[in-house]
């Protein structure tokens, strides 16, 4: 395997306390040395001059389609948006069909990783057979086999007692439970926010109870049971609230927030946009700022995208009846690099929130940068300015809201396990 | 005269003016349905496709017979809400209208957005009859008709509108209606049925007592509760509701003694309005449901252009 020096970058590392002006060269795989002026014999050279060097970004929040939902989204594809978005690691969703219950799905997948995968793939099993909210999956087996974390995401685990003990089923084996936060009866036929936006244009509203109601649950039975929480995109002020707290009396909680929920409000769905509709719904003006509050103050520990590819015949149609999701690997570094313009955050932070956050919520080996390590490292330029084009991103599906959108900041390198997956 | 709208989607998108060329245009045509031959040329030879994708009677019928006074050839379908369950989508049914070359499509769906979608997909005028919970623009411009009739003016009248706000299209057109033509607008409903920034729609004032919402009130509006949408949840029972918000003989005293009483059907008599209000002298029912016929000549007549009119 070919050497490669990243040459005169700004390396950042938030888990090794590193932000230095420095080189990083890696080799066999592993991050061989960092520091200055380093020997470059024989090695690729990435010039790195006024450019921001890091661990390869984590998102852990994905849903890759595959299995059986291929024509949205399959492991090539969604691995190489991964990559493009500056991704080295991602973890996947179970709700496929069939469902990530078990030992043969999960290796059907890591096995489709190892062919044709472009990143590293973490799979989150389900927390119940078939996501049917009845029974446990059995989640100890699959722990230690690449599973760090369960989750019925996208259809919530309604029965508390269920809920509770999983929680107390998971936490020996230290897995992490990922909770989709809603409850349903509040949901109802909802579509959207529940606010003047839903009353002007007449659809049915999903109201920020039904998340805070549900996340006030997980929580308590969290503390109950001290197993790891993990709140997935966290979208209402609410629930940004209640993590809050919860963390300030010792509960063992993190919580993800995504681009989009810390980028748009309801207003986007004006016009019948079916590209804002998503699950949580896009909340008001005052919900996205106290999840970028969260943001600031440490309460949200990662941001992920929710990437959930949907094919255009899914979203062409009426508001009502689209499907719920958005693509969001490929614009989430320019989304987050801007809450570092808007001085919400610093660079180190956004760097943080992207790399050891996420992995440290969900329990995965990534998100670092230290000698003797695994060579993931995304080299980013953040000033390169670019326009999104939704056909031309490389997932599948093209199901963005921010096309159009002028960004700010690319992955230009990523490089996963010391090979380069992607240049741009 | 300078009506410059293609596609009839909403009110919201109407100006004060527009409204105005609308209710005079259809104070020009409400003559010819009561003349003995009640059809004059002016659409010949255009086809006009009723598509309603969600039960109605009245304003399909209304709309069939608003062409067919116009002369236009005009056709019915009707069909479920959901073209998913039939495996055409809503986009795929209307360009097949559309390739049999029809010049207006009235739509009625019960999803929100669903004529906004279509405008943005055929190239035939769209006029919308109803979209789920969003607007009912041929239904305000009649009601609006109705009062200016009755009252001589919309500026400056007090409307009440009791109901079930959350899930009415009709409230939303109305409140954009009476808010740009100078009126003012109270609504009032269940504490279920009131929905949150509804206020914001425009020249709108919310009680949740209904004594205080038809106090002095020009005229009283009164909606229909529809069963078809409410669990047991929204409310304990149809005896409760007409009791609180329910209008009767009692009631309907606290508005001004000229105030008129719209409904805009189908009425449950005995639930939101009795019978003897209902066929009171205060009511004007039936004048709206006639007005209708002339509201939606009005509208087919503009969208489809046509440059002078013909009444005779």
């Amino acid at each position: 395997m070919a050497k490669i020096l990243i040459k005169g970058g700004r390396v950042i590392s938030p888990a090794q306390q590193l932000d230095d002006t420095c080189d990083v060269l890696i080799e066999k795989g592993k991050i061989a040395a960092i520091g200055k002026d380093l020997d470059a014999q024989g090695a690729e050279i990435i010039d790195a001059d006024g450019k921001i060097v890091t661990p390869g970004l984590v998102d852990i929040h994905v849903h890759l389609r595959d299995p059986g939902l291929e024509y949205k989204e399959d492991i090539a594809s969604g691995t190489l948006s991964a990559v493009t978005g500056g991704f080295t690691s991602i973890a996947c969703m179970p709700n496929t069909n069939p469902v990530n219950d078990n030992l043969s799905v999960k290796n059907y997948i890591l096995n489709k990783v190892k062919e044709e995968g472009h990143c590293r793939v973490f799979p989150i099993a389900s927390i119940s057979k078939g996501l049917q909210g009845e029974s446990m999956t059995e989640m100890g087996e699959l722990k230690g086999l690449g599973v760090y974390g369960v989750s019925d995401d996208g259809k919530p685990v309604s029965n508390a007692q269920l809920m509770r003990r999983a929680m107390e089923y998971a936490k020996p084996f230290g897995i992490t439970i990922v909770t989709h936060a809603e409850d349903l009866e509040l949901v109802g036929s909802g579509v959207m926010n529940e606010g003047p936006v839903s009353t002007e244009l007449g659809l049915k509203g999903i109201p920020c109870v039904a998340e805070d109601a549900a996340t006030a649950r997980e929580i308590m039975l969290a503390e109950f049971t001290g197993a790891h929480l993990h709140v997935a995109h966290v979208s209402t002020k609410g629930s940004i609230d209640l993590v809050r707290q919860a963390k300030k009396r010792g509960v063992n909680v993190t919580c993800e927030a995504t681009p989009h929920h810390f980028t748009l409000t309801d207003e986007a769905v004006r016009g019948y946009n079916t590209n804002a509709k998503m699950n949580p719904p896009l909340r008001s003006a005052e919900d996205r700022e106290a999840v970028r509050k969260g943001i600031a103050d440490g309460t949200v520990d990662a941001i992920a995208t929710d990437h959930a590819p949907h094919h255009i015949d899914e979203k062409n149609v009426e508001f009502n009846i689209a499907m719920n999701g958005i693509v969001g690997l490929e614009t989430a570094l320019p989304l987050s690099l801007q809450l570092v313009e808007d001085g919400l955050i610093d660079l180190p932070k956004a760097v943080a929130l992207l790399t050891c956050g996420p992995a440290a919520a969900l329990g995965i080996p990534a998100g670092q940068l230290e000698e003797g390590g695994v060579a993931d490292v995304t080299v980013i330029d953040p000033e390169l300015e670019w326009t999104v084009d939704a056909q031309k991103l490389v997932s599948k599906s093209k199901n963005t809201p921010f096309d159009g959108w002028k960004m700010n900041g690319a992955a230009l390198c990523t490089i996963v396990g010391g090979k380069i997956a992607y240049r741009r | 005269m300078s009506f410059k709208h293609k596609h009839i989607l909403g009110i919201e998108q109407m100006s004060k003016e527009d409204i105005e060329i609308i209710l005079d245009t259809a104070d020009a045509f409400k003559e010819i349905n009561t003349r003995d031959i009640k059809k004059v040329p002016t659409l010949r030879g255009k086809t006009i496709i009723n598509a309603f994708f969600e039960a109605s009677t009245r304003t399909r019928l209304s709309f069939e017979i608003a062409g067919k006074r116009l002369s236009a050839d005009t056709v019915n379908i009707s069909g479920s809400t959901s073209s998913v369950v039939k495996g055409e989508t809503l986009e795929d049914t209307a360009r097949n209208i559309e390739a049999m070359a029809p010049d207006i499509i009235v739509i009625r769906h019960g999803h929100s957005g669903a004529p906004h979608y279509l405008a943005e997909r055929v190239g035939c005028s769209i006029v919308n009859a109803g979209d789920g919970a969003h607007e009912h623009p041929s239904q305000a411009l009649l009601d609006v008709m109705t009062m200016r009739e009755h009252k001589g003016r919309i500026e400056g009248l007090e409307v009440a509108i009791i109901g079930d706000i959350t899930h009415s299209r009709v409230v939303r057109s109305n409140i954009y209606c009476l808010s740009k033509m100078g009126a003012k607008v109270r609504l009032c409903g269940p504490g279920t049925m009131l929905p949150p920034g509804i206020e914001k729609l425009g020249n709108v004032k919310v009680y949740t007592d209904m004594q205080d919402a038809i106090k002095d009130v020009d005229v009283i509006m009164m909606l229909r509760i529809q069963m078809e949408r409410q669990s047991n949840i929204m409310l304990p029972s149809l005896r409760e509701y007409a009791r609180f918000y329910g209008l009767n003989p009692t009631n309907v005293k606290l508005a001004k003694s000229d105030a008129i009483v719209m409904h805009p059907g189908p009425m449950n008599r005995g639930v939101e309005i009795s019978s003897v209000v209902a066929d009171g002298v205060q009511n004007v029912i039936l004048d709206q449901v006639e007005n209708g016929v002339a509201v939606r000549m009005a509208l087919l007549y503009l969208v489809s252009g046509v440059e002078s009119m013909q009444t005779s």
